[in-house]
């Protein structure tokens, strides 16, 4: 059981994580708990499905036909660096096999097993930024957010390619001065190839009503065409390529 | 001969469209930026065809029907759409979508069509077929066995082309632009010298034929006369090519009203005469994209006269107008040519339409800016289908070959196929069950089969006994097949289509299955949860108990996948053992175009659970709802069918959500060129692509006015949304679409 990763869920047709066609893998457990979540199902740390790592991979395998030049594997979740040590034996697999890796992370973990991971198999890191102001991050996430950017600096000098992501939750995480912020933050970064801004939805609700837990947010709208194409444009300013998810 | 410039010399003394492709063709590897819209003389065209399609819609479907004149080629006097405006002419009678009257196949299908429309057939057409002409029906069922009857009307063999025209035969239409009428009867008339004694069956039969194929050439030159134009001799310019090609189908549709009356693969040979014309400033672009829209215009406008039960098997009134696109030569070089792009471009200078059936040849070697195009043009309109050209070149031998009807590979002007229609492999199953009974009726339909008595139903048992029916069924299958194309030769041969056919052409005949998924599923049942049959009191099987859970066809398991896959062989083995007329090679299909509905209905309760009544997957498409892994494990478990038991074709519809394909539109365009990689780099077959939102349709259902030309595909072809029966539409909604991740 030590070996295995603590699975959610596989997508074979993952169109949203990262770039072309992709096997995605949520793995089961993450130690933020965002107000916004909209897989919550993900988040405790007693659920989910062990898989033992030749499973993954053989699963990998018998997409690849689909990967063509751009897709290939992403570990999502729930938070996947949790689980690094276990990455690490399919991370280096997959690379074997040929096939593109991605981690789709909130960069809270960063021990030598993570490392490992960054510097030698991760193809493609996607790190969420929940928000750039500390106070805000821990109203919406419960924990700070200095370990992720942290964690992005580490990445930033791995040299590898790295996307930011951005929920844009109306009210929360769509002020101005802190897009502009981050902006500032991430601008001078060599690594970034693209900003992912993803708009904020509902479709998660459910979840939190089944696992008995308080949906805090239920008041908040979806974002507007307006406020989409505004927060795109400050972004804009700093990024050359901002793509709404 | 006038032919000039083009490398013809060698050519002289045979018939050979392929070299000429090949010597002159111009690849093209560029996007579709160089692409114009409609002129204004199309769109004037245009809105008189939607007008004559309103009218149609509300008439139940038909605008008018011919009362007097039984159809043949260059029977009617010539008709437009609007002649000032009208750069390609014909239509298949004098007045824009009237249809006629082609009773050969059968008078009684054409006598009820026409009563379902409450025209009265003129007294002396009446006379002369209920008195004195026999049909192709008529044969049939003076020859038909008691045996074959009950297959038959009890549901086991379905939609078999016996009271209407067989179709499936393309005509290698391009010779007519290539040759010319005179040189193509010169060359029938030397192949006619040449069948010489002893006057066996076949030699005799051969020489009516060809004797029959140089007349309807003549009637060919007739028909160009009543537009004006001179049949006789080659086209010289890149209008008459694609006038002269239109022709040779028009010809076509007007001797002869086959369920599939498919183009071929036309657009690269086109596009060798419109480069012609373009690199010598004789035309724009403008002009060039003018003839290929109005070409596809008088294609959409193509009719036949059916009765109202026929839609139950064919729905939404289709022509099966298939035209091939793309692919790869033998050499090396792609077949995309500029006008491989015009061709899909009339998707949007005319909207989007089930006709004709566009099909793409999908090689990985495409050019990629012909690859996005496709994706694009599936995403914006879901009219077009995709076949693996790399699968069919390489296993069927030919670089220059079309799509018949749905998915059917046929090498043009050298090969044809007879229809074979399908059986129904689900009934076949339940009569292991039900030992050699139907599983409704509870007439014996096959001996051997000894009585099932266990509480539960044993796979090796079951197996066994299913290996027993699937035997004999084909062998009444076969028997079939043979009268039928014994008869339609006899009575209705496709004389204007054979005329543009090499004379002793390589025959297949296309059998076929249904409830490929019902079947895999059951056995699966069987083998890996405990299944306890409910039996009535004359021990038929009406309901099955399952205990226990079981993999099932569409989740990339090969424990079941594989079971699918040895039943597909194995009936393609047990064909292949029967003699067939004219020594026809048998193939097989896994297809079900829309009768997936009526198959169903026709078919008890399965040991899968699926309910007594309710309608099969369309084609190889694992069973609604139950491929719960995401689209590509379920293309995947498609992908294990194998092509070489199957070389007929492996129907695969595939619906996703707009959204499911991608955030923007270059990754959706890009997603859907890697699943069409990746599914045909898997050897599969044939994929119907389309990306809609299971809303609109529910809200076309609602109101099919404000969707007058909304498009899905089906299986094997596309058809018109709103001309699909409230059942059928149901069953459309009730299908996959693969959506949430």
């Amino acid at each position: 059981m030590q070996q295995d990763l603590r699975v959610h869920s596989i997508e074979s047709f993952g169109t949203h994580d990262g770039p072309g066609i992709r096997m995605v893998i949520f793995l089961q457990g993450c130690k933020f708990k965002c107000l916004y979540c909209h897989n919550p199902d993900t988040i405790p740390f007693d659920g989910g499905l062990f898989y033992k790592m030749e499973h993954l991979l053989r699963r990998a395998v018998s997409m690849k036909s689909y990967y063509g030049q751009e897709g290939g594997v992403t570990v999502s979740g729930g938070e996947p660096l949790i689980q690094s040590k276990q990455l690490l034996p399919l991370f280096k697999a997959l690379k074997k096999e040929g096939i593109h890796t991605n981690v789709d992370t909130n960069g809270r973990v960063l021990n030598s097993n993570t490392k490992i991971l960054l510097d030698e198999y991760a193809d493609l890191v996607m790190l969420d930024i929940k928000h750039m102001n500390d106070e805000w991050h821990r109203k919406l996430t419960g924990v700070t957010n200095a370990n992720t950017l942290k964690f992005a600096e580490y990445r930033e000098q791995s040299g590898k390619p790295m996307w930011l992501r951005y929920v844009l939750v109306p009210g929360w995480s769509d002020q101005e001065e802190y897009l502009h912020e981050l902006g500032q933050h991430f601008k001078d970064y060599k690594t970034i190839e693209k900003v992912e801004l993803l708009p904020y939805h509902k479709l998660g609700v459910h979840k939190w009503k089944e696992l008995g837990w308080e949906y805090k947010l239920a008041d908040v709208p979806e974002n507007t065409e307006e406020q989409i194409k505004k927060a795109r444009n400050i972004l804009s300013l700093y990024f050359d390529n901002v793509k709404v998810n | 001969m006038t032919q000039v410039n083009f490398s013809m010399e060698e050519l002289s003394n045979k018939i050979d469209v392929r070299s000429f492709v090949l010597k002159n063709i111009s690849p093209y590897e560029g996007d579709a930026s160089f692409l114009q819209g409609p002129s204004e003389r199309t769109q004037r065209l245009w809105e008189l065809c939607k007008e004559a399609m309103k009218e149609e819609r509300e008439n139940n479907g038909v605008r008018a029907i011919d009362n007097k004149i039984v159809s043949r080629v260059a029977a009617f006097d010539a008709g437009y759409i609007n002649k000032e405006d009208e750069v390609i002419v014909g239509l298949q009678t004098d007045m824009l979508l009237k249809r006629a009257m082609k009773p050969y196949g059968g008078y009684n299908v054409v006598k009820k069509a026409m009563s379902e429309h409450g025209v009265e057939i003129d007294p002396l057409v009446d006379n002369a077929f209920s008195q004195y002409v026999k049909t192709h029906n008529d044969g049939v069922f003076d020859a038909y066995t008691a045996e074959i009857r009950k297959f038959r009307s009890l549901g086991f063999l379905t939609g078999l082309p016996d009271n209407y025209a067989r179709g499936r035969i393309i005509g290698d239409y391009r010779r007519l632009a290539l040759y010319g009428a005179d040189r193509l009867i010169e060359a029938k008339k030397a192949d006619l010298e040449n069948i010489t004694g002893p006057m066996t069956d076949a030699t005799i039969r051969l020489r009516e034929e060809v004797a029959e194929q140089i007349r309807a050439l003549g009637d060919i030159i007739k028909l160009g006369n009543k537009y004006g134009l001179e049949l006789n001799r080659a086209a010289e310019n890149a209008r008459e090519a694609v006038q002269w090609t239109y022709m040779a189908y028009l010809s076509a549709v007007q001797d002869q009203d086959g369920a599939a009356m498919s183009l071929g693969s036309v657009s690269s040979f086109l596009d060798i005469y419109i480069e012609k014309d373009l690199t010598e400033g004789k035309i724009t672009e403008a002009e060039a994209q003018e003839y290929i829209d109005q070409f596809v215009m008088k294609l959409r406008m193509v009719r036949h006269l059916r009765m109202e039960a026929y839609e139950q098997i064919f729905a939404g009134d289709p022509t099966w107008v298939t035209e091939s696109i793309g692919g790869m030569l033998a050499d090396g070089r792609t077949k995309v040519t500029k006008t491989s792009f015009r061709v899909l471009q009339t998707l949007y200078n005319l909207g989007p339409s089930p006709e004709p059936n566009i099909t793409i040849l999908w090689s990985d070697k495409l050019p990629r800016g012909f690859k996005e195009f496709c994706s694009q043009v599936s995403i914006d309109t879901s009219s077009i289908q995709y076949e693996n050209d790399d699968l069919m070149r390489q296993n069927r031998n030919s670089d220059d070959y079309g799509i018949a009807c749905c998915v059917s590979f046929q090498e043009l002007g050298k090969h044809i196929q007879f229809f074979g229609a399908r059986t129904n492999l689900a009934k076949t199953l339940l009569l292991a069950i039900n030992a050699g009974h139907c599983e409704l009726s509870g007439k014996k339909m096959v001996d051997g089969i000894p009585v099932y008595e266990e509480e539960y139903l044993d796979y090796d048992k079951v197996v066994e006994y299913f290996k027993i029916a699937m035997k004999e069924v084909a062998r009444v299958y076969n028997e079939s097949m043979n009268i039928i194309h014994y008869m339609h030769d006899k009575y209705y041969y496709e004389k204007a289509q054979m005329a543009l056919i090499d004379t002793n052409p390589y025959i297949n005949i296309a059998y076929g299955i249904a409830g490929l998924s019902i079947v895999a599923d059951s056995l699966s049942a069987i083998k890996f949860a405990k299944v306890k049959p409910v039996r009535n009191d004359i021990g038929l099987a009406v309901d099955f108990k399952i205990e226990g859970d079981f993999p099932k066809y569409g989740n990339d398991d090969d424990r079941v996948d594989f079971i699918a896959r040895d039943v597909v062989e194995h009936f393609n083995q047990e064909l292949d053992k029967l003699p067939v007329y004219k020594d026809a090679q048998p193939s097989l299909s896994v297809l079900t175009i829309t009768s997936n509905v009526v198959y169903g209905k026709k078919t008890g309760a399965t040991p899968d659970g699926r309910e007594a009544g309710i309608p099969f997957a369309p084609g190889a498409n694992p069973m609604h709802g139950r491929d719960t892994h995401g689209a590509l494990a379920s293309l995947n478990s498609v992908a294990k069918i194998s092509y070489k038991d199957s070389q007929d074709g492996v129907s695969n519809t595939f619906s996703i959500v707009p959204k499911s394909l991608g955030a923007t539109d270059e990754d959706r365009v890009n997603n859907l060129v890697a699943t069409l990689d990746g599914y045909f780099g898997r050897g599969a077959h044939h994929l119907n692509v389309n990306v809609l939102n299971r809303e609109m349709l529910m809200d076309a259902m609602e109101h099919p006015e404000e969707y007058p030309q909304l498009t899905i595909r089906v299986s094997g072809y596309a058809v018109n949304f709103t001309r699909l029966s409230r059942e059928q539409q149901q069953e459309v909604l009730s299908r996959s679409f693969h959506d949430r991740m």
